[in-house]
Parts: structure tokens; C-alpha cells; sequence
């Protein structure tokens, strides 16, 4: 038994990415697992806006077709799917990958299980009461400061529930706000019968679930070193770990798929996001970066040992979102000759008219596309012949009123402003709800009885 | 002048060179401080971008751009991983920049220059 292989697949790297990545990695080639990461740091807010207006949503309502596509073939091969699609909702989620197995006539055949218990919302007074402050770990404010304007406040829990619901068999677990890495760390945990106190095969799966937990970006996707080299990006195949008994895995992805899985992109990936190498915490545990060794294990292929961690914390995260105020970006495209200096010139126009409005702002900031907007002043000056720059404009203010006005004084500076101006096609910018995020910690003991794992019926 | 001198003085003889001829990065964010991990292209180059791309000089480089810098050694990956606090004008949601999330950080960190010895940037980069 200590030679088997479980192969756990990335299938999605963010709400919104390839739709055909999933499918391609059901059929393109042996695996065990399907893991599907869907929830960004404000996702959830936006779940939590869609459920206020309609009971039933709340959740990625694209995995559902996505379910639906791959359902006879994992039904048929026993693939399991793991995911956070349930958003704020697991439960609507669940039920309507239900209806669709249904309607696939595979219900009989298909187990499903949903974990809730990661919701905070309806505990907020109660646990504030109890004298927990949920502190902003970034600013140091305590919630009571924007209490009123919560929208949404999810724990990350960690593979516990998952590895429960594995357990009781089902084929495809929908969760909350389950971390990314512990979509991974489920699977691995429930195959291996590892204790979930061994520390090492903690760091090991969560480094596994970081490798391949932002899909094609560990397998050619976004990736600087070399980037003319890497091919086949038409079809790129999304990662795989190829995971051992002993908490050593290969990274790799199916054959005859593009992009490329080598040092370099394995390397990129685990440096995305880092904050302290030595102590990358989760719910679960901690992994220390730095312990990681990375071996190239022939084409596409880069085995991943050595991976040593220490006992999980006493506190969980909480991913609070709250209503913070509006924005809008408006931008205008100038042409040779004299772009930059255009551009420049309407930016004044346009901050004066502004201010004699009397209108009030948190923030006006201006970039020049094709000057400065990724770089800053570290790009230099731009040539005295630049082509065109795009002005982008963007204002932020708690009220909605002077947001609004400004998405009103953009147009008409094609025909009151600097001349050689285009690219206005899209009208008016639109005015955008700016839901912010608070980070904050909780006492385990606060969430975890509260968290449950439920098996549908058929 | 005794020739030993003068030999000491072309081993120390350095050259300016852009970090993106030394290294490769990716970058995200963090609330409102990106990340910037740096990657040596060659293992043996690691050393030098321990000991020139310091904490001080990436402050230095993204003058007005961040509050502050801490600094991280990964030397079984090669790498440096940097904290760029303050750096996303707010952050998240809140920003209004046009790189948010700190993705094309990475890329900014590479013009950086820093001193090479001769003998290793006529290897690694073009020019002069």
C-alpha cells in the first residue's frame, strides 16, 4: 500500500476561470480527485448580496453546468469533487447539483454532501457580546467600529468537515468558506488515514493545495521565466498532484496538454502570496516554506519533498466584508503628437471642474496607460512620441452622489477638452459599490461545534 | 604599482545590472501590501541577490510607492520573498489602482539594478 498514488486535480483556479479546465481534467487522464477553489477574500460578500435578494442563490451558480457536463463521467469513473462553491449558501448548492444528477438519472449513484457551519453573520452580536472584538488584524480596529455595515463574515475552516464527509462516502462535498488549501488537504488526510496531528503531512498537503490551488499557474500560466517557451497555452493542462503515503507528491498535469509543469513554475506558484515563508498558517497547521524541496522528476514533472510543519493555532480567520463606500474609473484615449501632455492637460480640466462642483472625494487618482499605471515613476519618462496614452481616472468617496456626478464629467471633455480624443465607445463609467475587507481571529472553540457535515438523500 | 593590487582590484571591479537578467518573480497581494517573491535564475547567482537586493535598497527603489519592506530568505527555492507594505494604494476592493492586487509588482522590482562582478554580468546580460 505504501507505493499508491492519490491524484488530486485543480480544476478551477478562482470563480470565473477556463470553464473548460474541469472537463479537460476528467477525461484527459487518470485521476482520483477534483478540487474546485472558488472563493476570493469579498467573494462571499457578493454571495451574500445575491441570497438577500433571492433565498435560493448565494452560491457559484457556474458550477452547477459545470456538474453537469462532468457528471456521467466522474459518476462512472468515481472521481470525487471537492469544492467551496457553496459559497454562502452550501445548502442551495448541494440541491441544485441534486436536481441535476436527477435529471441525469444518476442520483442513486451519486452521494452528496454539503459542510456548513463557517457563517457568521447571524453570530456577530453574539459573539461581540461574548467579548470577542473580531480586531482588524491589518488596523487594529475593533468590528464595533462598522458593525452595522457587515455584509458577510465566514471562518475558514479546515479539512476536518471535508475529511468527514469523505468518510461518510460522499462523492462530491460543497462547502463555505473552507480554505483553499484544505480542498486538497481532505482528500490526502481521508485516503492516508493520516492523523490529522501529524504535523509534516499538514505542511505537506497544504503546500500540495497552494501549488495547485490557482489552477494553470504552477503549469505555464502567468509564468515570467522563459514565457516565449512555454507552448501549447490554447489548451493548458491544470495541475495535478500525484500525492504518496509518505507526504512527498509530484507535481505534474496530463499528457498532450499545453504549457509546462518544471522548476520555475512550481517555484513562481509557491511564491505567490507569501507573507513569512517560515510559518504559512491554516486552520489546520503551519508549513514552513522554507523547508521545501523541489527535484525536477523528468518532462512536466517536479517531485515536491522534505515539507516539515508545527501544530495548528488556537484561533481561526475570519474573512469579514462590510459596505465601505462608491467608486468609478473613467478613462479617455489620446493620440500623436503630444499624447502624454494631452492627457495631462484634460486630467487638470477635469480635476478643476471637479472641485468647483464642490464635490468631495476620499481619493482622485490619476494613471496614464502606457506611462505609468503598472510601474509608477519607475518607468521613466515616456517618449516624446508615444503612440497614444489611455487617462484613467478614478474617484472613491463613502457617499453615492459625488460618484455619480463624476461618472457624468468624462464625456464631456471629448468635445470641451484637449484635442485627438477616442475611445469613450462605453459611455458613461458606471458607479460600483466598494464592499471592503476586515481580516480578523477567532477562538476555534467558538466555531467548530457549530460546524456539521450533511449527506443529501438521493 | 605591485601587481597584486591591481589584481585585487579587477576581482572587486562590479557592473550595474538589471535584476532581470539575475532573477524572475511573480507577486500578489496581501491586504494592502503586495508580495514580490524573487527567484534566482541561476542557483549560483542566489548569494549575490542575498547580498545586494537588500531590505534598504528595494525601500530605496520603490521610494513613494511603499511604506516598508520586510525581507525573507528561502534559499531551498532560491528565492527572496519581499513584503511591500502600503503599496496598493488601500488595497483589495477599496484601491483604485489600476494593478489592485500587486500582480505586475514582480516585473516592477526587476529594473532594479544592482552591482554584479564583471566576470558574471559579461555572462548573464547584454551590452557594453
Amino acid at each position: 500500500m505504501t507505493d499508491r498514488i492519490v491524484r488530486v486535480a485543480a480544476g478551477q483556479g478562482f470563480w470565473g476561470d477556463w470553464p473548460e479546465a474541469p472537463v479537460r481534467q476528467v477525461q484527459g487522464g487518470p485521476i482520483d480527485y477534483l478540487m474546485m477553489d472558488y472563493l476570493a477574500e469579498v467573494t462571499m460578500s457578493i454571495m451574500q448580496k445575491q441570497k438577500a435578494r433571492d433565498p435560493t442563490l448565494g452560491y457559484a451558480r457556474d458550477f452547477v453546468p459545470l456538474m453537469e457536463r462532468i457528471l456521467p463521467d466522474i459518476v462512472r469513473r468515481g472521481i470525487r469533487v471537492t469544492s467551496n462553491a457553496g459559497g454562502v449558501n452550501p445548502r442551495a448548492c448541494a440541491e441544485a447539483v441534486r436536481e441535476v444528477a436527477r435529471r441525469l438519472g444518476l442520483s442513486a449513484k451519486l452521494r452528496i454532501a454539503l459542510v456548513t457551519g463557517d457563517d457568521l453573520l447571524p453570530r456577530i452580536d453574539e459573539l461581540l457580546a461574548k467579548g470577542h472584538p473580531l480586531t482588524d488584524m491589518d488596523t487594529g480596529r475593533p468590528l464595533s467600529d462598522i458593525r452595522e455595515k457587515v455584509l458577510s463574515a465566514n471562518a475558514y475552516l479546515g479539512m476536518a468537515p471535508m475529511v468527514e464527509a469523505l468518510r461518510q462516502g460522499a462523492q462530491v462535498v460543497i462547502t463555505g468558506r473552507v480554505t483553499d488549501t484544505g480542498l486538497t488537504l481532505g482528500p490526502l488526510f481521508h485516503e492516508f488515514g493520516w492523523s490529522p496531528e501529524d504535523w509534516d503531512k499538514v505542511a505537506a498537503g497544504t503546500v500540495a493545495g497552494h501549488i495547485i490551488e490557482c489552477g494553470a499557474q504552477s503549469s505555464g500560466g502567468n509564468l515570467l521565466r522563459d514565457w516565449r517557451k512555454v507552448k501549447g497555452l490554447e489548451n493548458p493542462g491544470f495541475p495535478i498532484v500525484e500525492a504518496s503515503a509518505d507526504g512527498s507528491f509530484v507535481v505534474t498535469k496530463h499528457p498532450g496538454t499545453g504549457g509546462v509543469v518544471n522548476l520555475a513554475s512550481v517555484t513562481e506558484q509557491l511564491v505567490y502570496e507569501m507573507g513569512d515563508p517560515n510559518t504559512y498558517i491554516t486552520p489546520d497547521g503551519i508549513a514552513d516554506f522554507t523547508s521545501i524541496q523541489l527535484r525536477a522528476a523528468g518532462k512536466d514533472r517536479v517531485r515536491v519533498s522534505g515539507i516539515r510543519g508545527r501544530p495548528r493555532t488556537d484561533m481561526l480567520k475570519v474573512s469579514i466584508a462590510y459596505f465601505y463606500g462608491y467608486k468609478a474609473v473613467g478613462t479617455l484615449v489620446y493620440s500623436w503628437p503630444e499624447a502624454y501632455d494631452k492627457a495631462k492637460a484634460a486630467d487638470r480640466i477635469l480635476r478643476a471642474r471637479l472641485k468647483d462642483l464642490g464635490l468631495k472625494f476620499e481619493q482622485i487618482l490619476t494613471e496614464y496607460v502606457g506611462v505609468d499605471a503598472t510601474h509608477g515613476a519607475l518607468a521613466g519618462p515616456p517618449s516624446p512620441d508615444i503612440p497614444e496614452v489611455q487617462l484613467r481616472i478614478g474617484v472613491r468617496a463613502r457617499a453615492k452622489a459625488p460618484v455619480e456626478r463624476f461618472t457624468r464629467e468624462i464625456a464631456p471633455l471629448v468635445l470641451t477638452g484637449p484635442p485627438s480624443v477616442t475611445g469613450f465607445a462605453g459611455g458613461r463609467p458606471e458607479v460600483q459599490e466598494v464592499v471592503a475587507y476586515w481580516p480578523a481571529l477567532i477562538d476555534r472553540r467558538e466555531v467548530e461545534p457549530h460546524v456539521a457535515v450533511e449527506v443529501l438523500d438521493a | 604599482m605591485p601587481r597584486k593590487t591591481v589584481k585585487r582590484q579587477a576581482v572587486k571591479a562590479t557592473r550595474m545590472v538589471q535584476l532581470r537578467y539575475l532573477a524572475h518573480a511573480r507577486s500578489g497581494d496581501k491586504g494592502d501590501s503586495a508580495n514580490v517573491g524573487l527567484i534566482a535564475l541561476d542557483p549560483a547567482h542566489y548569494p549575490l541577490l542575498v547580498k545586494e537586493v537588500t531590505r534598504a535598497r528595494v525601500q530605496r527603489h520603490f521610494h513613494g510607492m511603499v511604506r516598508e519592506v520586510d525581507r525573507f530568505e528561502l534559499p531551498n527555492l532560491n528565492a527572496l520573498n519581499f513584503l511591500l507594505h502600503g503599496a496598493l494604494d488601500g488595497g483589495g476592493t477599496i484601491s483604485l489602482k489600476t494593478d489592485a492586487q500587486g500582480k505586475v509588482y514582480s516585473t516592477a522590482l526587476l529594473r532594479m539594478q544592482i552591482p554584479v562582478p564583471v566576470a558574471v554580468a559579461r555572462l548573464i546580460s547584454p551590452g557594453k
